[in-house]
């Protein structure tokens, strides 16, 4: 796509917005999408970086610290070693303190912001002695790494996807175009977590958006949540070429290829790809830690897992629960891929990782977040109740990480920008009033209950007998939504190949 | 049509916008509340707990801190308002002794969140303000004062209670507008008694109220001026009674009005004295090296009045009593022209002017001050294109003179993104409203169409704003090092000086020519 045709997304396809009665935000589209884009990025750079003046993960918290810390260490690590061993265990790393359990792209990744630290504080970054290091310089150079990758990666993927996905779906108006900028750009729970918490945004959250063989190899060594959904829509896109074999084969070509290309230092020999394997799946750590909203640590209230069966059984019910999870979502892309398809078995899939994987953090609900953001026009308000509970579930982590405050601000901010005085974005009014069935009127109550839980959270102390009550509140609230939410997603990617199967019966593309 | 539709608009439907706008920049607001701030927060720590733990007698004469009340009463006894609250969250703040350089959380949050607080008093001026114009002046208007980045950096980093001060400005302005201008009177007094360093456009007010009210044949006006004389006078007795009642009033007004210190803050405000300094060290050097024996002058510039030394090598010395009359004279046509025609709708442009007048000629003048005449101003940028031609300019200049208010490492990327943004959301709110297809017939005057453009003079004084930074941030550090540190600073004060004056000039123009 050239550069010329990029500004005319919103020309072309859609009518000018001329709202007179007054609505609020007609002016901010008047000068067209490039304009607002750029107005909405300066924006989420502003809310981005007032986030990170608040606290991170492990604060003057020592021994161990927290991400920040883990961050830290990691450039400290790939600065200062050669790639061959940043994964192994040694006098001079030590794994025990936070080693390195990303896939080697991140481990690239660090290295590049490691540079960065020791040119500007190499204090930062010095082998052992900079263990624990806080100081006010450091602060902002971390920071300034996850905000730089933001912008030089996600913020381009962004206008990258707006861009693909609107030219395709050519019904799209100016105002929906500019909402669901504004929905992915001020992600509450990203901004949270990336610049609050601290972590520096995963290539594979911005690599989502190209859809091509290539990012299927990325995404995959980074992140197995959304590998399936990869692989399903590519083959499914494959078997529907004229020489499926031929399709196939050049794709397994490409992926071995990249996946060579990226883990090089690693192929020497089998041990060192087997221990890089072994630090990307820490079995050891146990089905499930602290209270994450998924299936194992929420079912864990009534049958303890942990104490009836062993680490071994419990990976395999794990593996073989995510796989039934995502196996619909899996069929139906093979069956009938579709690019809109593609984002729902993304969500589908990584969605099902969420509830049903081994040893899954409460920050991962940030990974079916983001292809639920891609989706958020299809169905706004479910969307809205999404990043509510996925706020929610996250809302002992902030507690603990002294960020209650970027938590409130982030989330009255995204109720006011989710809706302008006008009503929609584009001034139309609502005609139809929701209509009030049993289950809207419990999706209420249980709403205002997580309200009133954010508070007895905070004020009230729990009873000596159950110490862990409202942290367990939390999740049950949040696990329940999330599923009927994976059930809704699910229902609808079938949806969509039900009318696209009946349209498509017997042709195959050349 | 389009026009008519939106002024039969109703009222809650504005609040309800209105109070949007207000809402997320509320939200930004309380992000920013962990950054950088001044002295000026102790300060105001300090005043509450003086006001609640003191008798008023003690209010002005408490040596416990350096930081003493030097506002007005009104001032006084709304920090004692305050501290009831404080008192609440807790008690420590409000200790004199105990509470000395508190920097705990709670006290962190409860005075940002005063502040914020505090701003709907802004809100409400601008409400008073703008529900009678149409939607995209409007909305112009919010985008220029609710989300102006001089008041954040100012008020929410910084550190200073300006939004309410300016709301009651604005509700001020707005009574005049009306024709209320007894109302209007009244408020400003009550500002006055708030914090005196808006009497600059006293002699504004006082020849307009004169003029516009006191009028009517002289009985009639006579009557009129005893009126609003006596509304003054109750509100300065409400303000000062009780201490005249303790015999304080001397101690009060030495604390008002501490004349020791010197012509220029510690950091130049971007006003006239930049340029009259720059002239008496440039005529110094030149008459020097011409072989003239000129003698150093004993005073600083920042420095208190030394006896009857001047810090002026060459040109004449500058006294407090100087720069009010050259502010009087600077004044002066803007007063004559109320006095031939005092029309309400002209009231923001001539109080503006006034408080231009005052930042550019006054004595020890803060760049904080500038908030004085770009808040004002906005109500005037929309009423034509180089009304907002002018104000996009001035708006973007001021802001960048605060920059070096917030001089820490972690604050800058946020003072560039809100001056950016804020530049971009005034270019969308005037193109919205100055723009070929958008006008509707009813705003077919001249001076209302035309598409909203920056000329290359403006273009160019914005492309020398990124220069100076660029000097100032980059090559100053790497090509002298720690040498001349003051020289960024006055670079930047003489570039926005420059802005400064020429709108003066400009205002002056527009203001006779109306």
């Amino acid at each position: 796509m050239d550069r010329n045709n990029r500004g005319k997304v919103g020309k072309d396809n859609v009518e000018l917005d001329n709202n007179k009665n007054g609505d609020v935000c007609w002016w901010l589209l008047h000068k067209g999408l490039a304009s607002f884009f750029l107005c909405i990025s300066m924006f989420g750079l502003l809310v981005r970086w007032t986030v990170s003046l608040h606290s991170y993960s492990g604060a003057g918290n020592p021994p161990k610290f927290g991400d920040y810390e883990a961050q830290r260490h990691w450039m400290e690590i790939t600065v200062n070693l050669p790639a061959q061993d940043w994964y192994i265990n040694s006098t001079k790393n030590d794994l025990s303190y936070w080693g390195l359990d990303y896939p080697p792209l991140t481990a690239y990744q660090s290295y590049i912001h490691g540079l960065f630290l020791r040119f500007f504080d190499p204090e930062s970054v010095t082998l052992f002695t900079s263990r624990g290091y806080e100081s006010y310089t450091g602060k902002l150079l971390m920071r300034f790494t996850v905000l730089s990758s933001d912008l030089l990666i996600f913020f381009p993927s962004v206008l990258y996807f707006i861009h693909a996905y609107y030219d395709v779906h050519s019904r799209g108006r100016k105002a929906d175009v500019a909402w669901h900028i504004l929905l992915i750009l001020i992600n509450p729970c990203l901004v949270l977590i990336d610049h609050g918490h601290f972590q520096v945004i995963k290539l594979n959250s911005a690599l989502l958006f190209k859809l091509s063989p290539l990012s299927f190899c990325f995404v995959n060594l980074m992140s197995t949540y959304f590998a399936p959904a990869f692989f399903s829509h590519l083959l499914g896109k494959c078997l529907r070429r004229k020489h499926p074999l031929l399709e196939i084969s050049k794709l397994g070509l490409v992926v071995l290829g990249t996946f060579a290309m990226v883990w090089w230092p690693y192929l020497h020999s089998r041990d060192a790809a087997l221990q890089v394997l072994s630090r990307l799946a820490p079995f050891e750590r146990g089905i499930y830690e602290d209270y994450v909203a998924n299936f194992w640590c929420t079912s864990s209230v009534l049958i303890k897992w942990k104490r009836l069966f062993p680490t071994q059984s419990l990976r395999l019910f794990s593996m073989v629960a995510t796989i039934l999870a995502c196996l619909p979502s899996m069929i139906q892309q093979i069956l009938a891929p579709s690019s809109k398809g593609f984002l729902y078995g993304l969500l589908n899939s990584s969605l099902s990782f969420y509830l049903f994987s081994f040893q899954v953090h409460e920050k991962s609900i940030l990974l079916p977040l983001l292809p639920a953001t891609l989706l958020a026009m299809e169905w706004p308000r479910p969307f809205k109740l999404l990043t509510h509970y996925a706020l929610f579930s996250m809302f002992p982590l902030v507690c603990r990480d002294n960020l209650i405050l970027p938590y409130i601000a982030l989330y009255a901010l995204c109720i006011f920008l989710y809706h302008p005085p006008g009503g929609r974005w584009d001034g139309a009014k609502r005609h139809h009033s929701t209509p009030l069935t049993l289950v809207s009127v419990l999706l209420t109550l249980a709403y205002l209950g997580s309200l009133v839980l954010h508070i007895v959270y905070l004020t009230v102390r729990p009873p000596e007998r159950y110490p862990f009550l409202f942290e367990a509140l939390i999740m049950l609230l949040s696990f329940s939504h999330f599923v009927l939410f994976a059930f809704h997603t699910n229902t609808k990617q079938w949806m969509l190949s039900g009318h696209l199967i009946g349209s498509d019966k017997g042709k195959k593309q050349h | 049509m389009a026009s008519r539709q939106s002024m039969l608009q109703n009222h809650p439907e504005i609040c309800r916008h209105l109070l949007w706008f207000f809402g997320v920049a509320a939200c930004v607001k309380l992000l920013l509340i962990p950054s950088y701030h001044s002295t000026d927060f102790e300060v105001h720590r300090h005043w509450l707990a003086l006001t609640r733990s003191l008798p008023l007698s003690q209010w002005y004469s408490d040596e416990t801190s350096p930081w003493t009340l030097d506002y007005p009463p009104f001032f006084a006894y709304f920090e004692y308002f305050l501290s009831f609250f404080a008192r609440l969250v807790d008690p420590q703040i409000v200790d004199v002794h105990q509470g000395l350089n508190y920097e705990a959380d709670t006290v962190v949050y409860f005075q940002r969140i005063s502040v914020i607080v505090s701003d709907l008093c802004l809100v409400y001026g601008i409400y008073r303000l703008t529900r009678k114009l149409e939607a995209k002046k409007r909305v112009a208007m919010w985008i220029l004062v609710i989300w102006s980045p001089a008041l954040v950096i100012v008020d929410h980093m910084h550190f200073q209670y300006n939004g309410f001060l300016l709301g009651l400005l604005m509700l001020s302005i707005s009574y005049l507008q009306d024709g209320r201008d007894v109302m209007g009177g009244f408020l400003f007094a009550v500002l006055l008694c708030f914090k005196h360093l808006f009497a600059v456009a006293g002699p504004v007010y006082f020849v307009y109220l004169l003029r516009h009210y006191c009028r009517g044949g002289l009985l009639k006006g006579l009557g009129r001026l005893a009126a609003m004389g006596t509304v003054v006078v109750a509100v300065f007795a409400a303000a000062f009674g009780p201490f005249f009642y303790h015999g304080q009033i001397q101690q009060v007004i030495s604390r008002m009005f501490p004349f020791g210190r010197g012509l220029c803050h510690a950091y130049w405000a971007p006003n006239f004295w930049v340029f009259y300094i720059i002239l008496d060290k440039g005529l110094a050097f030149l008459l020097k090296k011409f072989g003239i024996d000129i003698p150093t002058p004993a005073a600083s510039f920042t420095g208190g009045l030394v006896g009857d030394s001047s810090p002026f090598a060459v040109l004449p010395q500058v006294t407090p009593l100087s720069t009010l009359i050259m502010v009087l004279l600077a004044l002066s046509p803007c007063l004559v022209k109320i006095w031939k025609n005092p029309h309400p709708g002209s009231v923001a442009r001539w109080i503006s002017y006034a408080y231009t007048c005052g930042f550019l000629f006054g004595w020890h003048v803060h760049e904080k001050a500038s908030l004085h005449f770009v808040i004002p101003l906005a109500i005037v940028a929309v009423q034509s294109l180089e009304d907002a031609q002018h104000y996009f300019l001035l708006s973007i200049a001021t802001c960048y003179s605060l920059f070096p208010l917030l001089y820490e490492a972690q604050e800058y990327p946020i003072k560039v993104v809100l001056l950016l943004l804020h530049s971009m959301l005034m270019w969308f709110g005037f193109s919205a409203k100055f723009s070929k297809k958008g006008s509707s017939s009813s705003s077919s005057r001249s001076g209302e169409e035309g598409e909203f453009v920056i000329g290359w003079g403006g273009k160019c004084y914005i492309i020398g704003i990124v220069i100076v930074e660029t000097w100032g941030q980059l090559l100053h550090p790497y090509f002298l090092g720690d040498k001349l540190p003051f020289a960024p600073l006055l670079l930047i004060s003489i570039y926005c000086g420059v802005e400064v004056v020429y709108s003066w000039v400009w205002q002056l123009k527009r203001i006779m020519a109306d």
